[in-house]
């Protein structure tokens, strides 16, 4: 390809659809990830470590049993099951009488609440607004080492895993004009991470590469990802778990849980390209080419790092400018 | 394989489609562009004669057979009492009326109705070399004095029968042509001496019979032209003139001179050729004669469906053209829209306004239906009562905006009436999804690359000649369905992407 882009071996999505996802990743798997509460079942059946579900609402008749549900927990989070990008999430640090506090502040009565509650079953946040159902989940609690770097919200580790090998990471920290958010194309810095030490690279917002947080001045190259091998690991074995060959791994650092397996995407953004400074290609090519299937989780992720380390083709990475 | 699969089917399709539409343009006629017409002459020939004793009679009528430069679409002979068969003779047509017992004054009719079109019509096979006339002298020194006075002013075959002629009808300056001239007394002798000149020089030639087609009503004579064959094709001359070339009006009837009808048991025989000239919609003249012919393209044309059924079809047929459209900016410039194919129905709507007026029309009605959204989401309604309510105030609007416009006497309001509403609504609310989800930026930038597509798939749906093509070679659907299947494997970047990741470009070099 002649685009310079191209040289650099940048995924897009044309390419993405048609020769990854179309081709690795079967239909009848979809369901999977894209119902979060099928996600959830599915990896503790496996033995992944996610965040506790509470309860799940189905219609709108039990809205009103929220109440119960979350009556052992002081914080929660409400999430539609089929929802996508984040879209209708609401996080509530603390309930009392009938009135949450969210964590960003703001205080949000029960009839609003119910009002979301019941859009989110309606289909409002699902794709194609088919009904859905509301999940109620343990809201984790983030371990103090990314409070430096984030603004609100909830940073979270993205997984890129090419037929069971964790090829490309990010760290994606939220902003004030993310509204805490950690989507980056709502304003989140990215970070990438370095698969083989769990360091990070480089910070971008949208296009722009950048040193430090935006709105905590910290610095965000450099930064040690606690747990890492323990999430490479957790991303690879999601690969045996749905049997998606590209698969997109959002992960989050509990204070005291640990990494926890958040969700599962079949069809992963293709901006963690822009957070790493490189392009996917060479790295999915050279597993395409290379590697054996038959590995463990364990296996592929030092795989992995071991051509990380010996610098192979499509692996150099720190191309932080 | 999976690729080649696709090439192939592709392929197929391409070939199907195009198969088909070249089928009926070139053999039916279909014209390819909308609003032409084509000329159709009716001719006449009416051949009258009597009998005045009961007895037998034969009637011989050559007929034109695939007249080079027209076609014929329909013929049909009127013949009181008479048998009729139609036969081929020495490659011509003759129709042969027959009737046993007959008296009185007898009238017989064929007409034929024909049309122009450049490829069609066959020519007589090449002819063999004719032998050199032998003449009487002084004819034959004067032909051989000709032919060498001719033959150095000429390079080829062409140029060799125009001076020829040219002397022949300006024969004041050369004697010999003047000695030959002497022997014709009509223009059909005339070209026939042409013919013995030309076998003088071995050049094949024959008189051929033509008939004038005119675009006012007239009756015709046969008139002589002349016919050349210079080793590969035929030459046509006008033996008068010497001009070469047949012009696209003159409509050979006959290959020879012999007289066009015979009656075999009457007396007084004349036949009188009329022909009267009419335009028709090139378009009717086709599907005629693909009935003619029994065709399928016309049994399963969509002229056959009714009135109102064509119109709808006249829409939906374009859809695939906005289709294009969509996945053009969408897979190859990536542009975002509101839903796959919602541009589409927005550029529907603005058929039934224009586009100034529908993407005015359009913003107005978003941008209130928005702000009612917003006000209703205050109000807490579940999702399907509060999309009901928001195209109710849709309707409202519309109504409201068609009594203004009509108030200040601006006609497009009207047709606001028919603006899909259900549309709007669906825009409205995916709007106002992404208005509260990703903020405003993100909205404004869907809503303008929605109307930006849908202005665009508009202006393609609306090109008079593609929707004409479309509709008269329905087919063409075929070749544009494997355009959307190759594209389906298209995996370049889109032109977005190269903002989008221009970094990563930069920083590898």
């Amino acid at each position: 390809m002649a685009t310079a882009i191209g040289r650099a071996g940048v995924l897009g999505i044309n390419r993405r659809n048609a020769d990854y996802i179309a081709f690795y990743n079967e239909r009848r798997f979809y369901p999977l990830v894209d119902d979060k509460l099928i996600t959830k079942k599915l990896a503790k059946d496996n033995g992944i470590p996610v965040p506790e579900l509470y309860g799940a609402l189905n219609t709108p008749r039990d809205i009103p049993r929220l109440g119960k549900l979350v009556a052992d927990h002081q914080s929660f989070v409400l999430k539609p099951s089929h929802g996508s990008g984040g879209d209708g999430i609401v996080v509530i640090d603390t309930h009392k009488d009938q009135r949450f506090w969210t964590c960003s502040g703001h205080i949000v009565l029960w009839p609003e609440l119910a009002h979301h509650l019941e859009n989110m079953l309606g289909g409002q946040f699902s794709l194609g607004g088919h009904p859905d159902r509301a999940m109620v989940e343990y809201r984790v609690k983030f371990d103090p080492m990314f409070d430096a770097v984030s603004y609100l919200g909830v940073p979270d580790i993205r997984i890129i895993v090419f037929r069971g090998f964790p090829v490309m990471a990010m760290l994606r920290l939220p902003t004030r004009s993310s509204g805490g958010k950690a989507n980056l194309h709502q304003g989140a810095v990215g970070a990438g991470i370095d698969i083989a030490t769990g360091k990070t690279l480089r910070g971008v917002i949208g296009n722009e590469s950048i040193g430090e947080h935006p709105d905590t001045g910290a610095s965000i190259t450099g930064l040690a990802v606690p747990y890492w091998e323990q999430m490479l690991v957790i991303a690879a074995r999601c690969y045996e778990m749905t049997g998606l060959g590209y698969l997109g791994v959002d992960l989050v650092l509990d204070q005291n849980l640990g990494p926890l397996m958040l969700e599962l995407n079949a069809r992963p953004g293709l901006n963690i390209q822009i957070a790493n400074g490189a392009g996917l290609i060479p790295r999915l090519e050279h597993v395409e080419r290379l590697a054996e299937p038959a590995l463990q989780a364990e296996d592929r992720v030092l795989w992995v790092q071991e051509r990380v380390r010996g610098k192979s083709t499509g692996w150099c990475m720190g191309q932080s400018d | 394989m999976n690729r080649l699969h696709l090439y192939l089917l592709s392929a197929a399709l391409v070939i199907i489609g195009m198969s088909v539409a070249i089928y009926k343009h070139r053999v039916l006629g279909y014209p390819l562009r909308p609003d032409y017409s084509a000329s159709l002459w009716t001719i006449e020939a009416h051949l009258t004669f009597e009998r005045h004793t009961v007895g037998p009679v034969k009637a011989r009528l050559k007929l034109p057979s695939n007249p080079p430069g027209f076609r014929i679409l329909r013929e049909d002979f009127v013949s009181r009492g008479y048998g009729l068969t139609t036969e081929i003779e020495d490659g011509a047509r003759v129709a042969m009326w027959a009737v046993r017992r007959v008296n009185g004054e007898q009238s017989l009719y064929y007409r034929a109705t024909v049309f122009r079109d450049r490829a069609a019509g066959e020519l007589p096979p090449q002819p063999p070399f004719p032998d050199v006339p032998e003449l009487e002298p002084p004819y034959d020194e004067a032909l051989d004095a000709l032919l060498d006075t001719v033959r150095s002013e000429s390079a080829d075959v062409e140029t060799f029968v125009s001076a020829m002629l040219n002397r022949l009808s300006n024969a004041d300056m050369d004697t010999n042509a003047q000695l030959l001239n002497t022997m014709a007394k009509n223009d059909f002798e005339r070209a026939q001496i042409a013919v013995s000149l030309l076998a003088g020089a071995r050049i094949p030639a024959r008189v051929i019979q033509v008939i004038p087609l005119l675009n006012s009503p007239h009756t015709v004579n046969p008139e002589p032209w002349l016919a050349i064959h210079n080793g590969t094709e035929w030459l046509f001359f006008d033996p008068v003139t010497g001009a070469s070339g047949l012009e696209s009006n003159l409509l050979v009837w006959s290959w020879d001179t012999d007289p066009f009808f015979e009656v075999d048991g009457g007396i007084g025989e004349a036949l009188e050729i009329a022909v009267t000239a009419r335009t028709e919609d090139a378009l009717s003249l086709a599907e005629q004669r693909a009935h003619a012919r029994g065709s399928a393209a016309a049994q399963y044309s969509l002229f056959q469906l009714p009135i109102p059924t064509q119109g709808v079809y006249e829409v939906l047929l374009m859809v695939p053209i906005g289709a294009i459209v969509i996945v053009f900016m969408r897979n190859f410039v990536g542009v975002r829209t509101f839903g796959t194919f919602l541009p589409v129905l927005v550029a529907l709507a603005f058929r039934e306004t224009n586009l100034l007026a529908g993407v005015v029309l359009f913003t107005l009605l978003v941008s209130a239906g928005l702000a009612v959204r917003f006000y209703l989401d205050r109000l807490h309604l579940l999702l399907v009562p509060r999309l009901a309510a928001i195209l109710t105030v849709v309707v409202l609007l519309m109504l409201f905006f068609s009594l203004l416009s009509h108030r200040l006497g601006i006609d497009t309001g009207l047709s606001v009436a028919l603006f899909p509403m259900v549309i709007m609504t669906m825009v409205i609310e995916r709007m106002s999804i992404v208005w509260d989800e990703r903020g405003p930026a993100d909205a404004i930038r869907d809503g303008l690359g929605t109307l930006a597509v849908a202005s665009l798939a508009y202006v393609m749906m609306g090109i008079n000649l593609i929707e004409h093509l479309v509709f008269v070679y329905p087919e063409l659907l075929l070749p544009l369905l494997a355009a959307f299947l190759l594209s389906g494997r298209y995996t370049g970047y889109r032109l977005s992407e190269l903002t989008r990741f221009r970094a990563l470009g930069q920083t590898k070099d």
